[in-house]
């Protein structure tokens, strides 16, 4: 992903090494605790990345959620804290209010963003807080053991709902992004995924806006990051990401959702104005 | 005495000016005197949600912070206010909450969070009557969630009681004092009479020091990144952090305990409150003085730590103890608890928003002294000839070893 010659300087002796890839300090030189073919690692990389490529990595107030990326802290080396479940978007309103300064960073999973922590998550979009989050729906609980999330495919097993999500009983998958695209606080809202390299590219420039626009004075931005769990799913990481391209992209289609950073860029007819500067 | 004059008596002026504000007596409704001593204790922010009894207090901040460019965020719920104080906190910001008691229950869940990851933060409980949405009358009905409950696992939680608006302006201070020379969350409790009546108070704010703290979250440059969590998977890390935790309350028990005593010297018999109830019992133990009972107040002013070793101490001295309470009976516990059956120890209550009066305090009073001169008629003592311990150090000692609330 990143070509990062700058810093080769220790490579440049050396005539048949050319730099390819650097690992960004700021990503912690540590086996991560994820299952083998999970995606956290890609997306917390490309995390790595931008906040190295936007210089932001001493400046960043990040707010580590309660599921698979629980330790996330101990792979991206800024500051943490620790949010109770679903609390994140409020955690972060209380450091964005005091700490202007800062960059800040949420990254939550479907289960916390899109169940218990609804009304934080819809109320600092609301807001317009400007922070950055990052929402990973893998469409399971998969901490807990691969349990029904909102984002859960219909018809899809989990070790509850054994016969498969049925929306008579069990509810409709939540586009959460979309609905939170709707409110004149978010200025940027985009889903990606990590199912291939070019996926992934794609993913990086995302998170890459959606950074930018805290920088820019924007309002509230996030990424929704589609992302496969092998384990909970019950697949081989290969098959996870077959599905991952399937059916999964069919139900949250990719793309950005809304953009309202650059005034050129079209707005929906029923969003009102942006909120004044504060 | 108008909003407009009460704000008028602020910084911003020479110092001789503010001194004359600062002694001044100005009529005050508690809750927004709660607030006002909350700013000039040098709160950065505060987060709040509507709920009655309380809501003048977060309106008063609605006003007041903007206007000396803090932060004020009403949330979309008490999760919303106690989490957004969670991330304030993190950042080594002074920071409160207020709420009722059912929002009390909704911060529950981040006030074990932040006792587990060594975060301060002030909240203030202007109790209403429960359970449920229960009712919004006065009422001490919290004291078992506010010292022994709320939320998950091993930890406590220092609690301030103060019975009176003076009183509770200067634990306002000791409140984030306390919070954060132990980097714990302090809650202090009022009820709906303490927060909804005014009464003359004298302008004595302080505003603690501020004290460099080497785990807020400001942004790594410089320096290593910083982790406020309390998650440990390792058990024995995990039991590491809890016993560091509670040699931490251990220092509190020693250090920050606070009581006071009224009319103890003499007495046969002690009413225990705290709060609206302690007030309600000093009418009473008028009464019952001018009756010829030897009656005086043990007032806790920290619920936790329970002054167990003074009040201990004062029941070998005692014929029986009336503990009176807004509840149906529940810091009792802890009065029995401390007494260890060296005295009888009686109740006298009321619940559902409901007041006691001295008079039914006072024959709570005279019941109680029935019953202990009937058991000793019965075991051939006489109240006189009661083993009163050393009266001449413990009674002097009583009134004069209260602390006062605002201890620096």
């Amino acid at each position: 992903m990143t070509l990062d010659a700058r810093s080769s300087g220790a490579l440049r002796g050396a005539a048949a090494a050319r730099l390819v890839y650097r690992k960004p300090d700021v990503l912690v030189d540590r086996a991560t605790h994820y299952c083998p073919g999970c995606g956290h690692g890609v997306i917390h990389r490309l995390l790595a990345e931008v906040l190295t490529d936007l210089d932001l990595p001493a400046h960043t107030i990040a707010v580590a959620p309660v599921g698979c990326a629980v330790f996330i802290y101990d792979y991206l080396d800024v500051d943490f804290v620790e949010a109770p479940h679903g609390r994140a978007p409020a955690v972060a309103t209380g450091i964005r209010r005091l700490r202007p300064e800062a960059f800040v960073l949420t990254y939550q999973g479907d289960g916390d963003l899109a169940a218990i922590g609804t009304a934080e998550i819809v109320h600092a979009a609301a807001r317009g807080e400007r922070i950055t989050a990052i929402f990973v729906n893998n469409g399971i609980y998969g901490m807990t053991g691969g349990q029904m999330a909102p984002t859960t495919l219909l018809g899809q097993r989990t070790t509850s709902s054994p016969s498969g999500r049925d929306a008579g009983l069990m509810g409709y998958p939540i586009r959460i992004t979309e609905m939170l695209a709707q409110l004149p606080g978010v200025t940027y809202a985009a889903r990606g995924s990590v199912a291939d390299a070019g996926s992934i590219g794609r993913l990086k420039a995302m998170i890459a806006r959606a950074c930018r626009v805290q920088i820019e004075g924007g309002g509230f931005a996030i990424v929704e990051v589609l992302s496969n769990c092998p384990v909970g799913w019950g697949m081989t990481p290969q098959e996870s990401l077959e599905h991952l391209k399937g059916p999964v992209v069919e139900a949250y289609p990719l793309g950005v959702i809304v953009d309202r950073s650059a005034p050129s860029t079209a707005r929906p007819a029923a969003a009102a104005p942006t909120k004044p500067e504060a | 005495m108008t909003r407009r004059q009460e704000i008028e008596i602020r910084p911003r002026r020479t110092e001789a000016e503010m001194e004359t504000g600062r002694r001044a007596r100005v009529l005050m409704k508690g809750n927004e005197a709660i607030a006002e001593a909350a700013i000039q204790a040098g709160c950065d922010a505060y987060f709040g949600y509507p709920i009655t009894p309380q809501a003048e207090l977060l309106e008063w901040m609605a006003r007041r912070m903007p206007e000396l460019g803090r932060v004020f965020v009403q949330a979309e719920s008490e999760l919303g206010a106690i989490n957004m104080a969670l991330g304030a906190a993190a950042t080594g910001a002074r920071v409160m909450v207020s709420s009722s008691s059912p929002g009390i229950s909704l911060m529950a869940e981040a006030m074990s969070y932040m006792a587990g990851s060594g975060t301060p933060v002030v909240l203030v409980n202007v109790m209403r009557a429960g359970p449920g949405l229960g009712g919004i009358g006065p009422s001490q009905s919290d004291y078992f969630q506010a010292t022994k409950g709320h939320g998950h696992g091993d930890y406590r939680v220092p609690v301030l009681a103060p019975d009176s608006i003076g009183e509770a302006m200067d634990l306002m201070a000791t409140a984030f004092e306390l919070a954060e020379r132990y980097r714990t969350p302090v809650m202090l409790v009022a009820d709906g009479i303490l927060g909804q009546a005014m009464e003359p108070v004298e302008l004595r704010f302080r505003t603690p020091e501020r004290q460099a703290f080497d785990w807020a979250l400001t942004g790594a440059a410089g320096r290593p990144a910083r982790i406020i969590k309390s998650i440990d998977l390792d058990p024995e890390v995990l039991e590491r952090r809890n016993l560091a935790l509670q040699h931490k309350y251990r220092e509190i028990a020693r250090h920050e305990t606070r009581w006071e005593g009224w009319r103890l010297g003499d007495a046969e018999f002690a009413i225990v409150a705290y709060g609206t109830a302690a007030r309600v019992a000093r009418s009473a133990i008028a009464r019952a003085r001018d009756n010829g009972m030897k009656v005086g107040l043990f007032r806790p002013i920290t619920l936790w730590p329970f002054p167990e070793r003074e009040l201990a101490r004062m029941s070998r001295q005692l014929h029986g103890i009336l503990t009176v309470e807004l509840s149906s009976g529940q810091m009792i516990e802890d009065v029995r608890l401390a007494v260890e059956g060296r005295c009888p120890v009686a109740f006298h209550g009321r619940m559902g928003g409901l007041v006691p009066t001295p008079d039914e305090v006072l024959g709570a009073l005279k019941a109680l002294r029935g019953r202990v001169e009937r058991t000793r008629a019965a075991s051939g003592h006489s109240p006189a000839a009661h083993d009163r311990g050393t009266p001449s150090t413990n009674g002097a000692g009583l009134d004069a070893g209260a602390r006062p609330g605002g201890r620096g």
